[in-house]
């Protein structure tokens, strides 16, 4: 059998201005535009866009998409569980610990393995499954919180930071900011395994993605829907979940004098919190933080770190002082924001 | 630590008055002695702890963080002590040290130990404990907490006037364990300051209607002078000067204090006088809030006092007699120190409200915002007790101006645009002139709101930027000239009086027009 000549990592996967392409597989890694074939980590907007032509992704993350962009959001779906070979390559699947169905996408030609990891997380979230390692010779990683300023507390410490704040202010209701996929969620399902057994109130753009991931099995209690009817009193001392878009309209009108939070990995820098007018900052992220993320690179120990976004040059910097080869791929597209 | 870090995080974040006075309450609750009254000191700046400069925290960082990842990060969070907090190496043994040791030892501590007790700390500390540490050893906490605010929250958590804290304010220092005591059900500590403050009494407002319940015969008026109100005292040779909430303002007016050559205390308008002419309030704005004042300032605008009324003479409490007898024994006073640094406030004289009302609307002088009016057999008592004192301040200016930025409010206005950027006109360009968050009624804010969620045309962050369509009545108590803003003027106490929905943008007012107030 005639060898194949030995692909370089940047011949197996590489930036083009549609996102990270593999042309052994002729498919795209979370793609920012419509294209052919398109393997896709996790249902957040920035990486799961409407318009492909064949989608392979995890089950959950397939019906996430379909759940935010309609069931012919792209023209053949494929699940995978956990690989899949498409040509050339093969492409396993390993949880991201981000979002629900997150997952890590390791592209192998059989000579090397490259793992993209989306974007991760690697603290217990009950909202998903737990991260696992990929071992792989080049790890793309997202380098969200790549500074290290951020250190993360437990999520369970700033759930009882939560709840001390409501119990403090019986009169006031607690009006916290969680993006609709995953962050809404676990904050939800953070709050009840701190105890917390009162109806949760939830905007109606939470409401889907809500019931999907009660649908796979996670605990979230009684949800009800945060409308006027109910009148202002009633919301006292109750807990409102809203994307954060919605507390500059006129939705968050109806509630009484509330405490803002904010719950976001951002939430650890001051100007942050203040700049969005946050009461009380929840520090929740569904990203690494600088330890986590420095940790990864640490337990991989690739050949080589490809950043995809956020703040590569601190983690650029990091990789050289600790003789790891590494380079940004300033992929465009990629929200930072939204976490 | 912790529970005075976690203060100072809550104070930080709430953005009302009432939210930072409840954490305020609950912290002396809690908190045990001496670490309230300490913290208490931290928030109102009279903790004088060595200072910790941040060239000293710059080297501490250095030994533990690569350079680059360090400027990368202040970068990012832009401050230093709470970029130094963030990216300090975390504790293996988290160990929480009081309030008290750490300022202890940061008061007894060599300068040259410094650095390495400052590394010992943060090492032992948790990222919000290193942040609340740092501050409180560089000083400059900025939670938005006044000494007036903290004494309020005193008042409130103990169930006393704040009147009577502002009077023995002066006498008391940190941790102020007599003071705590009294407000938890103990004896009131004596007064122990030299020359101490004493409360101030206070006018309500008033108007024509109002005023024809009462017998003019039965009251004096005088000017209502645009400066700050003070009270002058020297008492044993300790000369004093006090805003009328207590805070000793001494040091940016020397000019006054060595003016003060008698034995007692004065209540009166502290302005900026050259010659007999009284200069507008921007002048006095200027010496405000000056630790010093250098000689160029002291000549350039020099500070005289216009006495209103006599509280202590040579040993005579004069508080309890009657204004007139009080009024009286002033003027001898002032005739007698026959110093043009301290003059008598002018009575008016009138004989109907009538007349009083056409003095009010053609003051002699632009620096006279209205008239006061007191009850001529009145005590001179403590805050604000009904009938006694009047103020009948000048009508507002007004101004139509242009809705150009609205913001978004917090609290029981969250979720309303609530606070107005406004512009005029000047050369066929809108320029920014003031901002205002108040001076509507519900519905009417209901009104702003509404048009400025369909009338956005940009947006930064909570901010909008809307279509300059809609005109806005804004009265104001005063114009400034100012070179911190762009127009060159600042409003004082801009409100949005109405909306002018009748008057196109086209036809609202000019730049021109507003300086005519200067």
């Amino acid at each position: 059998m005639p060898s194949l000549p030995v692909r370089s990592p940047q011949e197996l996967l590489h930036p083009r201005p549609a996102g990270l392409y593999c042309p052994a597989g002729d498919f795209y890694i979370d793609p920012v535009q419509p294209v052919a074939r398109a393997l896709i980590t996790h249902g957040h907007a920035d990486h799961a866009r409407a318009g492909h032509g064949t989608v392979w992704a995890s089950r959950q993350t397939l019906d996430i998409m379909a759940i935010r962009y309609g069931e012919d959001f792209c023209q053949t779906r494929i699940p995978v569980e956990d690989r899949v070979d498409i040509a050339e390559v093969r492409a396993t699947f390993t949880p991201a610990g981000h979002v629900l169905g997150s997952m890590q996408i390791t592209v192998d030609d059989g000579n090397t393995a490259i793992t993209v990891s989306g974007d991760y997380a690697r603290v217990d979230n009950p909202a998903c499954a737990a991260f696992a390692l990929a071992p792989c010779d080049v790890f793309v990683t997202e380098a969200t919180f790549g500074l290290p300023v951020f250190n993360h507390p437990s999520p369970q410490s700033e759930v009882e930071k939560l709840l001390r704040s409501v119990a403090a202010q019986p009169d006031r209701c607690h009006l916290v900011g969680a993006y609709a996929l995953g962050k809404a969620q676990r904050v939800i399902a953070l709050l009840r395994q701190a105890g917390w057994d009162r109806p949760i109130y939830i905007h109606g753009a939470l409401q889907r993605l809500c019931d999907y991931h009660i649908e796979q099995g996670i605990d979230l209690g009684e949800l009800r829907p945060a409308t006027v009817k109910q009148g202002k009193d009633a919301f006292k001392g109750q807990i409102i979940l809203g994307p954060p878009s919605a507390f500059a309209a006129t939705w968050a009108q109806r509630f009484p004098d509330p405490v803002i939070c904010f719950a976001s990995g951002w939430m650890q820098v001051r100007a942050r919190a203040r700049q969005r007018g946050v009461e009380l900052p929840l520090i929740l992220s569904d990203h690494v933080d600088w330890p986590d993320l420095t940790r990864t690179i640490q337990d991989l120990s690739p050949q080589e770190v490809w950043v995809t976004h956020g703040r590569e040059d601190a983690l650029v910097r990091w990789c050289e002082l600790n003789q790891i080869k590494a380079r940004p791929l300033r992929l465009v597209g990629y929200e930072e924001e939204a976490d | 630590m912790q529970e005075f870090a976690e203060l100072l995080e809550k104070l930080a974040f709430t953005p009302s008055r009432n939210g930072k006075i409840a954490h305020l309450k609950q912290a002396f609750k809690t908190l045990p002695d001496p670490d309230r009254g300490l913290a208490l000191a931290a928030l109102t700046g009279d903790l004088a702890l060595r200072n910790v400069t941040p060239s000293l925290l710059r080297g501490l960082v250095a030994d533990e963080t690569d350079p680059e990842l360090f400027r990368l990060s202040y970068d990012f969070v832009g401050d230093l002590a709470e970029t130094v907090a963030l990216i300090w190496p975390h504790s293996t043994e988290p160990e929480d040290h009081s309030l008290s040791e750490a300022v202890e030892e940061l008061g007894k501590t060599a300068k040259a130990e410094l650095p390495a007790l400052i590394m010992r700390r943060l090492s032992s500390m948790t990222p919000t404990q290193r942040y609340a540490y740092l501050k409180l050893a560089t000083g400059g906490l900025r939670v938005g907490v006044s000494a007036r605010l903290a004494r309020t929250a005193l008042a409130q958590f103990g169930s006393v006037p704040v009147e009577e804290i502002e009077e023995l304010w002066h006498g008391l220092s940190a941790p102020y364990l007599p003071l705590f005591q009294w407000l938890e059900g103990g004896d009131k500590p004596v007064n122990l300051a030299a020359a101490p403050f004493r409360p101030v009494m206070l006018s309500t407002p008033t108007d024509l209607d109002d005023l024809s319940d009462h017998p003019p015969v039965q009251f004096v008026a005088e000017w209502k002078w645009d400066g700050i109100r003070v009270q002058a005292t020297n008492e044993g040779g300790t000369r004093r000067l006090y805003s009328r909430t207590g805070e000793d303002i001494s040091n940016a007016f020397p000019d006054v204090v060595d003016a003060l050559n008698f034995e007692g205390t004065l209540d009166g308008e502290l302005l900026i006088k050259r010659g007999d002419t009284v200069a507008p309030f921007g002048d006095l704005q200027k010496r405000l809030g000056r630790k010093r004042v250098g000689k160029a300032m002291l000549d350039s605008h020099p500070a005289a006092l216009r006495a209103y009324d006599l509280l202590l003479w040579d040993g005579r409490d004069m508080r309890s007699q009657p204004f007139d007898a009080r009024r009286a024994a002033l003027g001898d006073c002032i005739a007698a120190l026959n110093d043009p640094r301290i003059d008598l406030s002018a009575l008016l004289s009138f004989s109907t409200w009538d007349d009083l009302a056409r003095l009010r609307e053609n003051p002699p002088e632009s620096v006279i915002e209205g008239v006061m009016i007191k009850r001529r057999d009145s005590a001179y008592m403590a805050g604000r007790k009904r009938g006694n004192w009047f103020k009948w301040k000048r009508d507002p200016m007004l101004v139509d101006a242009v809705l150009l930025y609205a913001q978004r409010g917090h609290g029981k206005r969250s979720g309303y645009y609530s606070d107005f950027t406004f512009g005029v006109w000047q050369e066929g360009q809108l320029v920014p002139v003031g901002k205002a968050y108040f001076g509507f009624t519900d519905a009417e804010l209901k009104e702003l709101d509404r048009f400025v969620r369909n009338n956005t045309t940009d947006r930064f962050g909570p901010v909008r930027a809307v279509k300059p369509e809609l005109v806005v009545e804004v009265a104001f108590e005063g114009l400034n000239a100012s070179s911190r803003h762009k127009s060159g003027v600042a409003m004082r106490f801009p409100r949005i009086n109405r909306i002018r929905t009748d008057k196109p943008a086209a036809e609202a007012g000019t730049l021109e027009e507003l300086k005519a107030f200067l």
